[in-house]
């Protein structure tokens, strides 16, 4: 009984919740990686685009609320998010029109465009506040929890209860979902194909009659969908502020890198290897312990290997790591 | 003269809206814009260094700024003697358990060859030392923390004059530039930029959460100042004489002997903060030209060849004999080792240490801002551009407002679109940063004052 015990700890407090932060950093990773595989650079302004959409998106639930549409138990941002991802499709599109098209003819430098997003960052993070405000939002509503901790004590007859809330499986649930579609859309539709021809080998791909103004724009339309995805689904699991998205652009980075930056599939794998070891680093075990191990044995310690503040800084040290020993992530993405 | 018009003149103007600001708000406003805006100077000129001289990406000045800080902390605070009592022992043990493992690691690297297992072992000596270090640590921080944790809990510093801290901090930020150099300069740019960037994310969790060194969020308050206390100030004779001197025809109007004395007693008042502020002025100006005659000096030395000829093609220069590796290394601590200056200069014009407000879009993003729109490569365009960028920071929100009421003029108060944007007006200087930025790399990608090499 103690071990199943001590599985189902490690379940509520670890699997699940790493599950769904993983996919929230799979989603941001797989953004950053195919913008840099194919429009060439690393975008700054990552984290700030997903609050673009996330913003939208609220706006839009905001609206069907006063309107008096809802999903019934599920909440009425996933209604809303087909609307944030055209508002956030409209806007990239924008975006890179005015600013970044300019330095793809000129055939900038990597940095030169790096220093751009910086800008975008600032314009966005901006625009962002001055429509919706900097402070928390919460727009998650419909049902809380699948299942409920005491609950599911009362179902099963163990001590650790295993709560569920709806948004980890929604979270868990879309990700699989857009995930496996992308791939489909990437590996076996002609589109995707030459998308990768062009991250491939640019010059080759033009020869060979690739249109690259319609690789771009169908790079937008993909990163579009991922961020508002992305950040809609954080910010229902967790709360919507501007700082916090500006923030989580850090360990999307550090996903995208660890799975080799420019492959898709590592930067997804990535998210999970980053959200895993930050929880598993920092989780108090000592619970865990008194389940498996006889009395006597008991950890007087929180047995906990880094503590809780450092969260973030596992995920960087993990990338510093990657960078130095083998800078083209753990599944091969671009040589650098 | 000619050639330098354009400098004079871009100064000029730089100096005539401080001025107006004094004019128009008030000196004392004028005065903190000025003297954030030496501090800003500072920090461009370092992040000139590496970019504009060596083309060296470092997003990590945040990081160096935080540590600068740190210095002054370290260097002015008095010891708290029974904190040291009471862990510091633990704490001086950790501390050689960190150098025992420096040791025995470079001891690895040296006696056995490169292969799979001395990578495996190296990493298990790290992780093993910092497990160790980290139980054997914790009763040592806990006690040391527990020492009146409302007013100290930490270990205090040396108790010597703040202004020592200017070198030492440049001292940390140059020894923590050298570790970062030698483990990420080899990477390409936009990776050198992230790296950085988490890097100084790392430096700055852990001086958030080691509150026995720091005391972390709980802020280190009431530094030592160089400059007198404006209630020392107040008291003083020759001060209040020098402000009635100043003062001499706008007081020599009142009549009433009693008003006077009050009249003055505000001028003295207010004159105190000015002072205060001017004594800063001074002490920053001075490290200001210091720096700048150093930085131009170099950039017309041999060296400063030798580092553009390295930047513009590091393949050439290399195949010239020239040890491109260790250049970049030197540049790197050099400019990080400024900015760490400029970290210590803040903390002491402040007076206070926050480590929770060190956030990369003010002590990154911003100063990077600052170099691109000042001009890279050329010092007078890295000052100015940190003069422009501060003022305009300052400023927005005073300017958006006069814009926002100027072009709404006509709708009544009450509108919410018009409530609304006068709210956030805060949030318009991203975006006037923002587009400041796009515009200036869209259609001046050297800056304002473009970098120009002459041959002496």
């Amino acid at each position: 009984m103690d071990f199943v015990n001590a599985i189902i700890l490690l379940l509520n407090y670890i699997f699940i919740p790493a599950l769904t932060y993983g996919s929230q950093l799979a989603l941001g990773a797989i953004f950053v990686t195919l913008i840099y595989g194919i429009l060439r650079f690393a975008n700054f302004a990552t984290g700030d685009m997903m609050s673009f959409g996330t913003m939208a998106t609220i706006l839009f639930t905001w609206y069907f609320q006063s309107l008096g549409v809802s999903l019934g138990v599920l909440p009425t941002a996933l209604l809303a998010i087909p609307f944030g991802i055209i508002f956030m499709i409209l806007y990239m599109l924008l975006i890179d029109k005015f600013v970044f098209k300019y330095y793809r003819h000129q055939k900038s430098p990597p940095v030169q465009f790096a220093m751009v997003s910086i800008g975008v960052m600032f314009v966005t993070q901006a625009v962002v506040r001055i429509i919706i405000g900097p402070s928390d939002r919460r727009f998650f509503d419909g049902e809380k929890f699948i299942i409920k901790a005491r609950e599911f004590k009362e179902m099963t007859g163990l001590n650790e209860g295993l709560a569920l809330k709806s948004t980890q499986v929604i979270t868990i649930f879309v990700t699989i979902v857009l995930v496996s579609l992308l791939f489909w859309f990437l590996n076996r539709t002609k589109t995707g194909k030459s998308m990768k021809a062009y991250s491939d080998n640019e010059d080759l791909a033009l020869l060979s009659g690739i249109d690259p103004k319609k690789i771009v724009l169908v790079t937008w339309v993909i990163a579009g969908i991922l961020a508002t995805i992305g950040g809609a689904l954080y910010g229902l699991d967790k709360s919507f502020k501007p700082f916090t998205y500006f923030n989580n652009m850090l360990p999307i980075f550090a996903a995208a890198i660890v799975g080799g930056i420019g492959n898709p599939f590592g930067a997804f794998l990535g998210g999970y290897v980053i959200a895993f070891s930050e929880i598993l680093l920092t989780y108090a075990y000592k619970k865990f312990f008194m389940y498996i191990l006889p009395e006597s044995m008991e950890p007087n310690s929180l047995v906990q290997l880094l503590s809780t503040d450092y969260k973030f800084a596992v995920s960087f040290s993990i990338l510093v790591i990657v960078l130095i020993y083998r800078p083209s992530g753990i599944f091969k993405g671009k040589v650098l | 003269m000619r050639k330098n018009l354009n400098v004079i003149a871009a100064y000029s103007i730089m100096m005539v809206l401080i001025l107006m600001v004094g004019i128009f708000q008030s000196w004392n406003i004028a005065l903190s814009i000025f003297n954030l805006c030496l501090i800003s100077a500072v920090m461009t000129m370092g992040a000139n260094i590496q970019w504009g001289y060596a083309g060296l990406i470092n997003f990590g000045i945040m990081g160096y700024t935080a540590l600068g800080g740190l210095a002054a902390v370290l260097i002015s605070v008095d010891p708290v003697q029974e904190a040291w009592r009471a862990g510091g022992f633990d704490i001086l043990m950790s501390l050689w358990l960190i150098v025992v493992m420096v040791l025995v690691i470079r001891f690895v690297l040296k006696r056995f060859e490169k292969s799979k297992i001395r990578t495996y072992s190296i990493a298990a000596i790290i992780i093993s030392g910092i497990l160790l270090i980290r139980f054997s640590s914790e009763p040592g921080i806990e006690a040391i923390e527990a020492v009146d944790p409302a007013k100290t809990g930490f270990l205090g510093g040396f108790g010597l004059p703040i202004i020592f801290s200017w070198i030492v901090g440049a001292l940390f930020a140059g020894g923590l530039a050298f570790i970062v150099g030698k483990v990420a300069l080899g990477l390409r740019a936009d990776y050198l930029a992230i790296a950085t960037l988490l890097i100084s994310e790392i430096v700055i969790a852990i001086i958030k959460h080691e509150d026995w060194l720091t005391r972390g969020v709980k802020n280190v308050i009431g530094l030592k100042r160089p400059a007198p206390y404006e209630v020392d100030l107040q008291t003083t004779d020759w001060f209040i004489k020098l402000v009635e001197k100043f003062n001499a025809g706008k007081l020599s109007v009142i009549e009433n002997l009693a008003d006077r004395q009050a009249a003055l007693n505000q001028l003295v008042i207010e004159g105190s903060s000015v002072f205060v502020k001017l004594c800063y002025s001074g002490l920053f100006l001075v490290v200001v030209i210091i720096l700048l005659i150093l930085t131009q000096k170099a950039l017309y030395s041999p060296w400063g060849r030798m580092m553009r000829a390295i930047r513009d093609n590091e393949e050439a220069a290399n195949a010239m004999g020239k040890n491109v590796v260790k250049q970049h290394l030197l540049i790197f601590i050099l400019g990080s080792a400024i900015v760490g200056i400029a970290g210590a200069m803040l903390v002491t014009q402040d007076g206070l240490f926050t480590p929770g407000s060190y956030r990369p879009m003010r002590y990154t993003f911003l100063i990077w801002v600052m170099v691109i729109v000042g001009g890279s490569g050329n010092n007078f365009g890295a000052i100015l551009g940190g003069f422009v960028v501060w003022f305009l920071w300052i400023e927005a929100a005073p300017i958006s407002l006069f814009l926002i009421n100027f072009f709404t003029a006509g709708i009544p108060e009450t509108n919410a679109l018009k409530a609304h944007l006068i709210e956030s007006v805060p949030y318009f200087r991203f975006l006037l940063m923002g587009l400041g930025l796009l515009f200036i790399m869209r259609y001046r990608p050297k800056g304002i004052l473009p970098e120009k090499i002459e041959i002496k």
